[in-house]
């Protein structure tokens, strides 16, 4: 296997919790993210998956630098992204990292033209088009990601929910980038507009040769197209593996709860599915458990997990961690236990 | 020609509510949208109807018009019937159909933040409905709604009522939206989108608790949903709409097996499913109709793989194709007779 195009180590955020309005003190931490690793390899797509709180989107913004990591680091391609930089450098960075957001409602300027914000990207970084060429890019990029290209001048109140989140992906393309942060790109639309933006992504993904960190809430659109995942729980990573592992052989019983809260959509199966039912809600960021942050909802909790908190590790059944294991995957659980079957 | 039927089964004493070719539009300066074509459909008691559809499809407009909270302008209601038990609701009285609303037929909403108001605790918003259609007491009341909010699983209810809406969790508000809608014992809940803002492991101890609630009580359900994974888990029958109609209705377990309307067959097949890793989505082309032109004949016609010249001209008739199953689209009977 080739060598990861983004290796990222222990990064950490913490937002600081402020009280007063003159003279401010910082009474607590909220701990978004809080000492999480992985590799992205070239050309593949790893999903994180999680629930809100857990940190996912902190986790983008970082990659993307719009907030500086507490701690950690990200290498890309071999060079450090979060050090002291120069411009000309973080902008070659940025050129090479983009990402798609969310709401296609609010991640638009309503005041710009779709040729204005397409084309927006050229104006800071004119080496990728020269001026004459821009029009004709824009439409490219347009065409690309299925809309007209005759459509350069409509503003973006004009276009449907699904085609404004087309535009925010050619504007992530505009510069060809490497890698591109998906930050919930498809949770804001019908499923049958889901569906055609999902596939968009997987074609561009096989002709530009892209690799994607794609975050979701919705377990069934990041196993569709991921390679692998990591699954998130209050800013630390619970699990990861290739999406057959995750999937069919869960090890952290919040996975497999995770796994077993999802609604199949076939009545037959209905009452033969077994059913993990967590209670209560995921505590507060700001102060999380102490040891294992799963153990106020989990079933498997003793003392030890309040005390020692699980590293994320390869295990084998019963929780030992043997690295050595040939097809074992990391989870951090003092019990993990191989579970197939939870999702049919 | 309705899925209101009396074929379908259910006697007329079972039959909580009965909407019938409703048609709403919706007035605004620049245009007419026809929001509601002639929806139709019934629920009976202890039942769990589950009203599927996309955004912009209807389902909550229709809901709205049940429950007489319709804004006016600018929706109109230009024709049909909603029967309650058999009493004809759209002519009713306003003081009629508010003595209807809470006692008789209640509603939860998707964004229980908003639903309640953020200035008094959740226990005095329970309360008010003891207070002022019991009669009872301030005291007595509260004490009801501690007992409301036990039943819908709050833990430490005595200590919880006392509390305003913000120091509740997402799934706590939906919970303490529950237990007021259930508070004067209605009889017909409606659910729109209940569980969408919360986090799936939040939405499978919801819909476990509405499924139990409903149960326990023999309450009809309307479940108005987007998601087609919750509606496989808990629904009875199904409605499908698109543009403002009702464009298939049948039992659960046979429209997952075999659509019979190639819109829920296109809804079916653009899932990501969780049990199975798939190469490429089929999906559905184009987008929904603009409500304010809806295309003429069939208006799923642009979108659809089987549209012939009669789709373009011809609306198709909701019509029953197998007891119970109904599926408006002209190639119906070939879509079901398919294997």
């Amino acid at each position: 296997m080739s060598e990861p195009i983004l290796q990222v180590r222990d990064l950490v955020k913490h937002f600081p919790v402020q009280q007063g309005i003159v003279f401010k003190k910082t009474i607590g931490h909220v701990r978004a993210v809080d000492g999480v690793s992985f590799d992205l390899n070239r050309g593949e797509t790893l999903g994180i998956v999680g629930e809100s709180g857990c940190g996912k989107s902190t986790l983008a913004q970082v990659l993307m630098r719009l907030e500086q990591p507490t701690s950690g680091s990200a290498l890309f391609e071999g060079v450090d992204m979060f050090g002291k930089k120069s411009a000309s450098q973080l902008r070659q960075l940025r050129r090479d990292m983009q990402i798609v957001l969310q709401d296609p409602y609010t991640s638009l300027n309503p005041r710009k033209t779709v040729g204005d914000i397409v084309g927006e990207p050229f104006e800071i970084h004119p080496e990728v088009a020269p001026k004459g060429d821009r029009q004709r890019r824009v439409q490219e990029l347009l065409d690309i990601v299925g809309l007209n290209p005759e459509h350069v001048r409509r503003y973006p109140h004009q276009f449907s929910g699904g085609q404004r989140q087309r535009i925010g992906i050619a504007r992530a393309l505009a510069l060809k980038p490497k890698v591109i942060v998906c930050d919930e790109p498809v949770s804001a639309l019908d499923v049958s507009i889901q569906a055609q933006v999902m596939n968009l992504l997987g074609d561009l993904q096989s002709e530009f040769g892209l690799s994607y960190i794609f975050i979701a809430h919705d377990l069934g659109v990041v196993r569709h197209l991921s390679d692998r995942v990591g699954v998130m729980y209050l800013g630390k990573m619970v699990e990861n593996g290739t999406e057959d592992q995750i999937y069919e052989h869960p090890q952290h019983p919040y996975t497999q709860a995770l796994l077993s809260s999802v609604p199949v959509p076939d009545p037959s199966v209905r009452d033969r599915r077994e059913a993990i039912r967590l209670t209560g809600d995921v505590p507060s960021p700001a102060n999380p458990p102490s040891g294992c942050r799963f153990r106020t909802r989990c079933w498997k909790a003793q003392d030890i997990c309040a005390e020692q908190e699980p590293e994320l590790a390869v295990r084998r059944d019963g929780g030992r961690i043997d690295l050595e294991l040939a097809e074992g995957h990391p989870s951090a659980c003092h019990f993990a236990e191989r579970h197939d079957h939870v999702v049919s | 020609m309705s899925a209101t039927d009396d074929s379908t089964g259910g006697s007329p004493e079972s039959r909580l509510l009965e909407v019938e070719d409703l048609h709403v539009e919706f007035r605004t300066r620049e245009a007419t949208a026809n929001v509601l074509n002639g929806v139709g459909y019934h629920v009976d008691a202890g039942e769990t109807l589950a009203v599927l559809g996309e955004s912009g499809s209807g389902k909550s407009v229709t809901a709205q018009t049940v429950m007489g909270i319709l804004d006016t302008p600018p929706g109109f209601v230009t024709k049909g019937a909603i029967r309650y038990r058999g009493e004809e609701l759209l002519s009713a009285t306003e003081d009629r159909r508010r003595g209807l609303r809470g006692e008789n037929m209640a509603m939860i909403f998707q964004d229980a933040l908003s639903a309640l108001n953020p200035v008094y605790t959740v226990g005095f918003q329970i309360a008010e409905q003891f207070r002022f259609r019991r009669g009872m007491s301030r005291k007595d009341a509260m004490a009801k709604a501690g007992e409301m909010l036990d039943m819908v699983k709050i833990p430490n209810a005595k200590q919880r009522v006392k509390e305003f809406p913000h120091q509740f969790s997402g799934g706590m508000r939906q919970r303490a939206m529950i237990a007021m809608s259930l508070a004067l014992d209605p009889d017909l809940l409606i659910a729109d989108e209940p569980t969408t803002a919360l986090d799936v492991t939040v939405q499978a101890q919801i819909m476990d608790l509405l499924d139990e609630l409903r149960r326990e009580r023999g309450m009809g359900l309307i479940l108005i949903t987007h998601d087609l994974g919750v509606v496989a888990e808990v629904a009875d029958r199904i409605a499908v709409m698109y543009a403002g109609r009702v464009v298939e209705e049948s039992d659960a377990e046979s429209l997952y097996k075999r659509p019979a309307h190639p819109y829920t067959e296109g809804l079916m097949e653009s899932i990501p499913r969780l049990d199975q890793k798939g190469e490429h989505l089929a999906s559905i082309k184009g987008l929904p109709p603009n409500l304010a032109n809806i295309p003429e004949g069939c208006p799923f016609h642009p979108r659809c793989h089987r549209a012939t010249d009669e789709c373009r001209r011809k609306v198709p008739e909701l019509l029953e194709l197998r007891p119970g199953r109904y599926s408006a689209c002209h190639f119906a009977e070939e879509l079901i007779s398919s294997e």
